[in-house]
């Protein structure tokens, strides 16, 4: 048998060099008469490592990285082929702590597999849950969802099951299931790790979905951000579709399901869910007034289930688990496991994997090995643009949906973006303020004009323009928008803004001690 | 970096085939419009009312969806689309400094192209690449730990390919 070398086709490891390095290692191969079997896996996840080398060994999967292409000589003549030693080598992959320490439920099979094999995906333990769930009632497979304590991954955390049982409930001619895959919050990327390294795994969590409530038609809508990820879920559904997972006989179940990706075009606000709706339908992105629920009037009019990439992809496990295995995981009301994601100015930035319940000083120290820059961490902002500011004196908060929204934070899809201690906050809130005016869909007047206002007096609190006056401008801004939004783009983005405010006034020139 | 855009210059029997090929699907209006991008680089003004016609809507709807989404462009770019990220995590290790570094160097703005015609310069928030930031997309490839050198090897690159 030809030897295994992995060399991931993931975004992040691409974007280090990764395909030169495989190329490398084919040309060097050839040279040498060495047979070997390319595998292009997914990621690991350990981004830091990328561009990260595995070769198959007798004693498991053996890892080398961060590989450049002008390594690759030097590895052969170490012995790549047998997992010989060399400056790079990481042993065996299982044995890295970053990932041996990790709890890996849905992102359990992204970087082992080809994310496009069929055949790898079944040997991983695929296509058990939609097996298990094609031989139960509806009903029954959303009791297991609900069971497994699973709620939304996508920001607003909302229990799947009982979204679920809403669309099961409702009777319609046509009913539909909706991935929102959009995801755009900075600092998060684990719905495109799923969707470019185990794709299948999101089918097979969408095929659930429609077998559960009676749905047929199933769209992925995907930011036009991720090129990688689309290429590779056209190419995973045709696959699907000619291997007979999907269609309108699913394993001859004589249940129907079809599945098609539809790209976004780059506007934040439609990862809303009725925002993404009319741009599914083809309009313009402008937010929905709710009721009714998209359970019930969702795509063109139809009973829709519309979940987060994580949230689907979740439930594969639980239904070849259990949903009390899922449920085992976690703490209070936040059962099961997040791929938290690393990112920003952190040294081993990446997909960790863990149960609610982790402390954010687990996750940026332990895990991530504090800041990349080497200097003291300042402040960290969790669940995407519009989540707070979290200075390090909460940092042993566990993560939980409750205790965060306790203290004015959220978990939301689970980014967590590091900033050293040179971050200056009142850039950052002026950000958060420019950042709404821009993706604003411009449906309430506090979101549209209020995020455009708020830019212009944090630049006179910064100029010291009256700046008492102008501090008191931004609380009561803030509490329009807050309180006059329809949605969380306008009636959150005040969340960093304060955050940033209450917790390093002194960056916006008011000393600590006088500050609210 | 691959993904060349072909040159300005609309073939409006192409065009009429993009509609007609799309005009049935549920909601087709953005698969039409990114298959129009995609084919000319950018969605022309003449597009708007063949547009309307094939989907049955007001020139007015057309254009409303055209201008609401930062992905589609009413101008042709240059020959290769450089997006930096702006977002928070890009921002942590250098962001800014990058976008101000990208646009002194080129010596554009955003939604500018250069004289040479070689690369239209865009914001994206966000390419899914956090961990590794700075980050940019060039054409359909991410790039990332963009320092400054980095950036002008990859300009440089890309002025260096001959354009067919
Ligand atoms: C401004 C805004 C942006 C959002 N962006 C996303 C997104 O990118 N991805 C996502 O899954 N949910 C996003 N949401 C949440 C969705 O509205 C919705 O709650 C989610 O799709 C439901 O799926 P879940 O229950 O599986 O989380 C966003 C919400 C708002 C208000
Ligand atoms: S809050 Fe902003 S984004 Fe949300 S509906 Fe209102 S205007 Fe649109
Ligand atoms: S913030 Fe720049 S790639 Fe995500």
């Amino acid at each position: 048998m030809n030897t295994r070398i992995y060399v991931p086709v993931d975004s992040t490891a691409l974007s280090l060099g990764a395909d030169k390095v495989a190329q490398a290692i084919a040309a060097e191969a050839a040279k040498r008469g060495i047979a070997i079997e390319l595998v292009r896996n997914g990621s690991r996840g350990a981004f830091f490592l990328e561009p990260l080398v595995e070769v198959q060994t007798p004693a498991g999967r053996v890892a080398y990285g961060p590989v450049q292409p002008k390594d690759v000589a030097a590895l052969f003549d170490a012995g790549l082929v047998t997992g010989g030693s060399h400056a790079l080598s990481l042993g065996l992959t299982d044995e890295i702590g970053y990932l041996k320490n990790q709890e890996r439920l849905t992102s359990a099979r992204i970087g082992l597999t080809d994310p496009l094999s069929l055949d790898d995906y079944i040997d991983h333990g695929g296509f058990v849950g939609l097996d298990n769930a094609l031989a139960m009632s509806g009903a029954d497979v959303v009791k297991e969802v609900t069971e497994s304590g699973l709620r939304g991954r996508g920001g607003a955390a909302f229990p799947t099951g009982i979204k679920w049982n809403t669309v099961l409930g409702a009777v319609a001619d046509r009913k539909y299931v909706v991935c929102n895959a959009d995801e755009g919050d900075s600092g998060t990327f684990s719905d495109r790790m799923i969707m470019e390294g185990d794709p299948y795994c999101l089918i097979e969590g969408m095929t659930i979905a429609g077998i559960a409530v009676g749905a047929t038609q199933g769209y992925i809508y995907l930011r036009s951000e991720y090129p990688h990820a689309f290429a590779t879920l056209k190419e995973a559904i045709h696959r699907a579709r000619a291997a007979g997972w999907l269609g309108d006989n699913v394993r001859n179940s004589g249940k129907a399901f079809e599945l098609e990706v539809r790209l976004g075009a780059g506007a934040y606000i439609c990862g809303e869910e009725t925002s993404l709706l009319e741009s599914l339908e083809g309009k313009r992105g402008i937010v929905r007034f709710k009721p009714p629920l998209p359970a019930l009037e969702g795509l063109f009019g139809k009973p829709t289930v519309i979940n987060n990439v994580i949230s689907l992809a979740s439930v594969p496990t639980i239904l070849a688990q259990g949903g009390a295995f899922y449920r085992d995981f976690g703490m209070g009301r936040s059962r099961g496991t997040l791929p938290f994601q690393l990112a920003g100015n952190i040294k081993r930035g990446g997909l960790v994997e863990k149960a609610f319940g982790v402390t954010m000083n687990e996750l940026i120290h332990d895990f991530g090995g504090g800041t990349l820059s080497g200097r003291p961490v300042r402040a960290v902002q969790v669940g995407g643009p519009l989540g707070a500011y979290v200075p390090a004196s909460q940092f042993d908060l566990p993560l939980d949906y409750e205790e965060y929204a306790k203290h004015g934070a959220m978990i939301g899809h689970g980014g967590i973006v590091v900033f050293d201690d040179t971050v200056d906050m009142a850039h950052m809130a002026r950000y958060a303020m420019e950042f709404c005016a821009i993706e604003s869909c411009g449906k309430c007047t506090p979101c549209r004009i209020g995020s455009t206002r708020g830019v212009e007096v944090i630049d006179r609190i910064v100029a010291n323009e009256q700046r008492g006056r102008n501090i008191a401008l931004l609380q009561s801004l803030c509490d329009t928008m807050l309180n006059g939004s329809l949605c969380a783009l306008g009636g959150m983005a005040p969340y960093p803004v304060l955050s940033a405010l209450n917790h390093f006034p002194e960056d916006f020139g008011v000393d600590k001690t006088e500050a609210a | 970096m691959s993904s060349h855009h072909p040159a300005p210059g609309v073939d409006g029997r192409q065009l009429q085939s993009l509609v007609d090929r799309h005009a049935d699907l549920p909601g087709a209006l953005l698969p039409m419009l990114h298959a129009i991008q995609d084919e000319f680089g950018h969605v022309p003004e003449q597009a708007v009312p063949v547009i309307a016609r094939g989907l049955n809507l007001s020139r007015a709807e057309v254009h409303g969806v055209i201008t609401f989404y930062h992905h589609f462009r009413s101008h042709a770019p240059g020959r290769h689309v450089v997006q930096v990220c702006r977002a928070e995590a890009c921002q942590a290790v250098g962001a800014v400094a990058l976008e101000a570094h990208a646009k002194k160097c080129l010596g554009i703005d955003f939604h500018e192209t250069t004289a040479d015609g070689a690369v239209t310069l865009e914001a994206v928030y966000c390419l899914g690449n956090c961990a590794v930031g700075p980050s940019l997309r060039v054409d359909d490839d991410i790039v990332g730990r963009v320092t400054p050198e980095r950036f002008d090897a990859i300009v440089a690159e890309l002025r260096a390919e001959v354009s067919a």
